[in-house]
């Protein structure tokens, strides 16, 4: 079901919904799963996104997006300057990523405690964006729902506290998948959620034996 | 009820003796679960959104290729001092397409419409008529709504993507959003809405996407005027009473069908027609020029592992 204010909207920054307000938000999606602004982004442009890149401001808008912008602000262009004062040292190079969306960039993010996070993400049209690589295993989620991205141990349990915990705090799971790097090594669950999440809630799955991980991205408010 | 369907739309509001605007302001209340005040003020933001762009325009301004910009200035220049030949309604129109094209261009605050490169179609023809006649906000609010149920259909049933469709899906479908929506503030029927929107779909079709350097630019932010003038034409050929041979759904249906057929080089690839001219391809050139050297990263250059993230501390 299409939301009619994807046909008339967003409201956004120029030129392109995909290469400039999609970017926009894949620099916020990164920012938000880091936990703050990064102080180091190593970005690495695939396909359209590096062939047209610059004349469509995507990497102002990405770095835009990392400094927590959003698509309509009108700083956009200025993000390198922001970038500068706020401490953020980015280097951008051109890829060929293997079997990418056209429109994708991966990112390597420091945070200013020295913790990392790995992304990868494609703008997909219209502004609309999806995760397709986190810390090295395959996702997919777009961000529009409110999304819990839990890093645990590929073992037997951790799936049924989460949900059985979502439930108890009446959160409804619009969608789920899991993914793991290697039998017995690292795994990601993704739940979209139509509910938002309390804090609360966050802190108690936290403290499940087994969770390595917890992040949270609630779904741009109207 | 998905939005798939003008004519169903149309037999809706028939048969519920709603007008189009309501029947979709009920499928947003429905589909996003909130208010209608809500929606209607979501509306009122997108459509205070687009007048201040407008306003906000300034023929200074370039794009970052250097090759937009000024021209709206131009155009309200010319004919302030000049007896244009459409009159100063269609030159304001004229105007204002090219000032709203060149906001996007330049990284300007714009209301994607259905998108970002088609954005000067709609409030092309709706602000200097808005302003003209005196229309109260609501009314432009319903018009406004109506253009969705067109943007609707025509996603549902062809694409409103240039990388999918060509021109004809971005410019070809904001002029027909935009011809339903002049057709419906100047009092026009259902059936009416429909052949507006299907004229005005019929006029474009096979229009291609050929952008220069692959830039929003050249030739789009002109295509906004053809596009606005194209929702003029329509609307007033179907207020005028003349109707379309092919009905709506068949014609966006059609537009969906020639799309899916266009040579990849005429879906934004900037490999074909515009872009793939000697002047076109020059000018890519000079924006290539400080590109640097691709790399082939893999999944082991990128070090793509977990490393440990900093756990939250426990209470």
């Amino acid at each position: 079901m299409i939301d009619i204010f994807d046909i008339l909207g967003p409201v956004m920054v120029g030129p392109s919904s995909s290469h400039t307000a999609g970017a926009v938000r894949i620099g916020a999606m990164g920012r938000t799963l880091l936990g703050g602004t990064p102080v180091k982004a190593r970005l690495h442009l695939h396909g359209s996104f590096a062939d047209t890149g610059v004349g469509h401001g995507t990497d102002k808008a990405l770095i835009a997006g990392l400094l927590g912008m959003k698509p309509d602000d009108l700083e956009i262009p200025n993000s390198f300057e922001h970038a500068e004062k706020q401490g953020l040292e980015f280097t951008f190079d051109e890829v060929d990523l293997k079997n990418a969306h056209p429109n994708t960039v991966a990112m390597e993010l420091t945070a200013a405690d020295g913790h990392t996070l790995n992304i990868q993400a494609c703008s997909i049209g219209g502004g609309r964006i999806r995760v397709t690589m986190l810390d090295g295993v395959a996702v997919s989620f777009t961000g529009a729902y409110n999304t819990l991205i839990i890093h645990n141990k590929d073992d037997r349990g951790h799936i049924a506290d989460v949900t059985t915990t979502l439930s108890r705090a009446r959160v409804n799971i619009a969608n789920m998948s899991l993914s793991r790097s290697a039998r017995g090594g690292n795994a990601i669950m993704i739940i979209e959620t139509d509910e938002k999440i309390p804090p609360v809630v966050l802190q108690f799955l936290r403290e499940f034996a087994g969770i390595i991980h917890l992040t949270y991205y609630e779904k741009e408010d109207e | 009820m998905d939005l798939d369907s003008m004519q169903r739309i149309l037999e809706q509001s028939l048969a519920e003796n709603k007008p189009i605007w309501e029947i979709v302001l009920e499928e947003d209340v429905a589909n996003r679960m909130v208010t209608r005040e809500a929606s209607m003020e979501k509306m009122r933001r997108t459509w205070r959104a687009m007048v201040d762009s407008a306003d906000a325009y300034s023929g200074e301004r370039r794009s970052l290729s250097g090759l937009v910009g000024g021209d709206g200035e131009r155009m309200r220049l010319y004919y302030a001092t000049h007896e244009s030949i459409g009159g100063s309604f269609t030159a304001e129109v004229m105007a204002s397409a090219l000032a709203m094209g060149e906001n996007n261009a330049c990284m300007k605050r714009i209301v994607a419409a259905p998108t970002a490169g088609s954005c000067g179609v709609m409030p092309a023809v709706l602000i200097p008529l808005w302003r003209k006649e005196g229309i109260p906000e609501e009314m432009m609010l319903q018009a406004l709504y109506v253009t969705c149920a067109i943007g609707s259909v025509i996603a549902n049933r062809a694409s409103i993507s240039g990388a999918a469709g060509g021109c004809q899906a971005e410019v070809g479908s904001a002029s027909a959003m935009a011809a339903g929506a002049l057709t419906y503030l100047h009092g026009g029927t259902g059936e009416q809405i429909c052949t507006a929107v299907a004229i005005a779909l019929k006029n474009l079709l096979g229009l291609v996407c050929d952008p220069v350097a692959g830039l929003v630019e050249v030739p789009c932010v002109k295509r906004n005027v053809i596009g606005a003038m194209n929702a003029i034409a329509a609307a007033d050929m179907a207020l005028a009473g003349v109707e379309s041979r092919i009905p709506v759904d068949e014609v966006i249906d059609a537009m969906g069908d020639v799309g899916r057929r266009l040579p990849v080089e005429f879906r934004e690839t900037a490999l074909g027609g515009l872009a793939a001219t000697p002047t076109g391809k020059a000018v890519k050139e000079r924006m290539q020029k400080n590109r640097k050297r691709r790399r082939t990263l893999t999944i082991k250059d990128m070090r793509w592992k977990l490393t440990a993230p900093v756990q939250e501390p426990k209470e």
